[in-house]
């Protein structure tokens, strides 16, 4: 029986992994090789590295962390931020990574998943979506949440896997960063949507917070989160071993 | 050394980096010469068997991966790579593979339920069927991460181990000194490291 994935999230700017607005320092793991190695040795079942720099020099920084990584890290490795072209699908494949998350870039030209997932295969392209709930609706936002796209959720997701996408990171504006589980609803409703495998992210605060989240969303595949790894709260062999306990398939 | 076989199929970072990583010489190369000198042999292959079929055709590399195998070195099929070794595929029509293992690789659609999700994606335990050298430090129940959406059929002879995905669906097989893994072991951690470690031990037979 496949398992179901505990992800981390490490988001690197200018080759460090970036500490959020009001967290302590990270200290002798903000390294992103040492960070994923630990992670790695703990039972992650993949990681996800985030680029949120700007400058092309961050840019070249990111590729040798990720060629490093590549080098000493053998789970599978997912590649977001700055991605608008299948340019930049090749350069992050060259150095290790094995999928390609796409965002704005997605919005901006929704070729991208089309193409990408021509060259690349399904496998490799995986669409990445920032919710918010606004008049009731689920909307998709744009430049990391900052902005409102007009396009209403579950339709964008349908009309992105048609194109070629294989798998959904789906990102909960609502609930991130507030630490009290995730979105159970949007994460069903996306979960009807499409049969491809779905990824939930935003909101665990807990070991609790991903036991609901199996148990509440059971067509769920991974659970995706990044402070609550990186600051210890949330340890991964002991989550692990809670969802074993719990009856959910999980990788030991 | 192991070489590493280049046809222009997928990418060869993580798994040229897993043998290095286990201090092994690995070689990506297209040379014939140096198939002929290396060790043992890896098949890898992301992508449509039609096309990588006939990409390891042009290049005259089917033939050498099939003399080396008659030969008795060791030859490791990974993934797609896999599947090339048997005789033939129904994707996307029918094509025709090395011949070094008898079967025929055949779409999970229509084979599990259909509430699964189809590509096979994920972590999943390997059951053992039969002692193989590549098991040699690894155990029963072990997680390994799937990529797939065809699974090799009628080779019953030849299975190591299969994955419980709505069906039995072949994992690992062997046939003398030709070997074959569904899954990826350069993205399993230490139980792929593990698998690759035991293949690098292997020795040519004849």
């Amino acid at each position: 029986m496949i398992t179901k994935r505990i992800i981390p999230c490490l988001d690197v700017k200018d080759g460090r992994v970036v500490k959020g607005v009001n967290f302590k320092s990270l200290g002798d793991v903000d390294s992103p090789v040492a960070l994923a190695k630990r992670y790695s040795e703990c039972g992650a079942d993949e990681l996800v590295f985030y680029d949120i720099t700007a400058s092309a020099e961050g840019r070249a920084l990111f590729t040798d962390i990720l060629c490093e990584t590549a080098k000493s890290v053998f789970i599978p490795l997912t590649v977001g931020g700055g991605i608008n072209t299948v340019n930049d699908f090749d350069r992050v494949l060259k150095c290790g990574a094995d999928k390609v998350s796409v965002n704005s870039g997605a919005i901006r030209d929704p070729s991208l998943v089309y193409e990408a997932a021509k060259l690349y295969g399904s496998q490799c392209v995986v669409l990445s979506c920032d919710i918010m709930r606004q008049n009731g609706k689920f909307c998709v936002f744009s430049k990391g949440g900052r902005e409102s796209t007009g396009l209403e959720a579950i339709e964008w997701i349908k009309r992105c896997v048609g194109s070629g996408a294989g798998e959904v990171v789906v990102n909960s504006i609502d609930t991130d960063g507030v630490k009290r589980g995730f979105d159970i609803e949007l994460l069903n409703a996306v979960c009807s949507a499409v049969s491809v495998p779905v990824i939930a992210s935003g909101g665990a605060g807990c070991i609790e917070d991903f036991i609901d989240l199996f148990k509440q969303v059971p067509d769920i595949d991974a659970g995706l989160a990044a402070s609550v790894f990186h600051f210890k709260e949330v340890d991964i062999g002991e989550l692990k071993r809670e969802m074993y306990k719990n009856g959910i398939p999980v990788r030991m | 050394m192991t070489a590493i076989v280049d046809y222009g199929v997928g990418n060869l970072f993580s798994l040229c980096s897993s043998l290095r990583f286990l201090g092994e010489n690995a070689v990506v190369t297209s040379d014939i010469g140096t198939m002929n000198s290396a060790d043992r042999i890896i098949l890898p292959g992301v992508g449509a068997f039609g096309d990588a079929a006939q990409k390891l055709r042009s290049g005259g590399l089917a033939n050498t991966v099939v003399e080396l195998a008659s030969a008795g070195k060791p030859v490791l099929g990974i993934c797609l790579g896999m599947q090339l070794l048997f005789e033939k595929s129904l994707e996307f029509g029918e094509h025709d593979g090395l011949g070094l293992i008898p079967g025929t690789v055949i779409p999970l659609y229509g084979k599990i339920d259909e509430c699964l999700k189809i590509p096979h994606i994920g972590w999943n335990a390997l059951e053992f069927k039969k002692p193989s050298v590549l098991f040699k430090y690894i155990k029963n129940g072990d997680h390994v991460y799937f990529v797939h959406s065809y699974y090799a059929s009628d080779c019953e002879p030849y299975i190591t181990s299969v994955s419980e995905y709505g069906a039995d669906v072949t994992a690992s097989v062997e046939r003398g000194n030709v070997y074959g893994c569904q899954f990826h072991p350069e993205k399993s951690g230490r139980v792929g490291l593990a698998i690759l470690k035991a293949f690098t031990e292997t020795e040519q037979t004849k």
